[in-house]
């Protein structure tokens, strides 16, 4: 190594870093990687959720309606029907990964059909669940 | 030409304790380990969820459902490796995001406590409802 090349090689170049996602079209197998990710993140609220629940059943009565009254408000009502897609899309794409890993669909076809089946079939049960949620939410105490 | 601009610390000395330092492959590992007993626990969580709770009638049938022991051991199970995969994955998305070190260190450590926190409590609840109280 010449003196030159070594100073070189001691300055961080100033390159643009990789992977330069401002010009790649999106993907299905880019956009549903972020997403798993994504989804991810996003269900970490809720299990802040789910302890809230038990923790405020734990308390009682009173603190549960509570509970119930807050998750009501429209907002929250958006939240959860947010983290239902969240959970569907995280589980479904998480089992794709596993299978991936014990090295099934390793391929452009097998990428670009379990991403397909994924994405129906979280969208299915999500649109399901919320259907039914509308449609019979008289049973339940914190829907309209 | 390594130590040129690290004295004379070894590059071995200079990686302890910046990186998973050996623990790589069992967090890889576990992270799918618990994805993979998730995949169980979180369905029967979910139904029994929606079953008792959303569609169900209030605060009497979702502390019936707690209580239930099956549910009760179930919902403790998918407390315990639900957090354990929360935490895990969300390391893993810290560490390929947050570059300075300090801000790194501090996260992960405030991240993790905050999952302790959540766990303990809601295991707590689960055992309160569970015995009685």
């Amino acid at each position: 190594m010449t003196a030159s090349e070594s100073a070189q090689a001691r300055q961080p170049a100033e390159r643009p870093l990789s992977p330069h996602l401002q010009v790649y079209r999106p993907q299905i197998s880019s956009v549903m990687s972020i997403l798993h990710r994504i989804t991810g993140v996003g269900l970490i609220l809720g299990m802040v959720l789910v302890s809230c629940w038990l923790v405020c059943l734990a308390m009682g009565e009173e603190q549960y309606q509570l509970f119930l009254t807050v998750m009501q408000h429209p907002v929250a009502q958006l939240v959860l029907f947010g983290l239902t897609f969240a959970f569907f899309y995280h589980l479904c794409a998480g089992i794709r990964h596993l299978l991936w890993d014990a090295g099934y669909c390793v391929s452009n076809e097998g990428v670009n059909s379990t991403g397909k089946i994924v994405i129906g079939v979280s969208v299915l049960t999500t649109a399901g669940i919320w259907a039914k949620l509308i449609i019979f939410g008289g049973a339940c105490p914190w829907l309209m | 030409m390594a130590n040129v601009k690290h004295g004379l610390r070894s590059p071995l000395g200079r990686a302890r304790g910046l990186g998973a330092a050996g623990h790589g492959t069992e967090h890889w590992l576990t992270l799918r380990l618990t994805s993979l007993a998730l995949v169980p626990l979180s369905l029967y969580f979910m139904y029994g969820f929606f079953e008792a709770v959303v569609f169900g009638n209030g605060y009497t049938s979702a502390l019936l459902w707690v209580k239930h022991p099956v549910n009760a051991g179930m919902l403790l199970l998918f407390l315990g490796v639900g957090y354990h995969h929360t935490a895990n994955g969300l390391q893993t998305v810290i560490e390929d995001y947050v570059h300075q070190e300090g801000i790194k260190f501090v996260s992960l450590l405030l991240t993790k406590a905050m999952f302790w926190l959540l766990a303990v409590a809601s295991i707590l609840a689960v055992l309160k409802i569970m015995l009685g109280a």
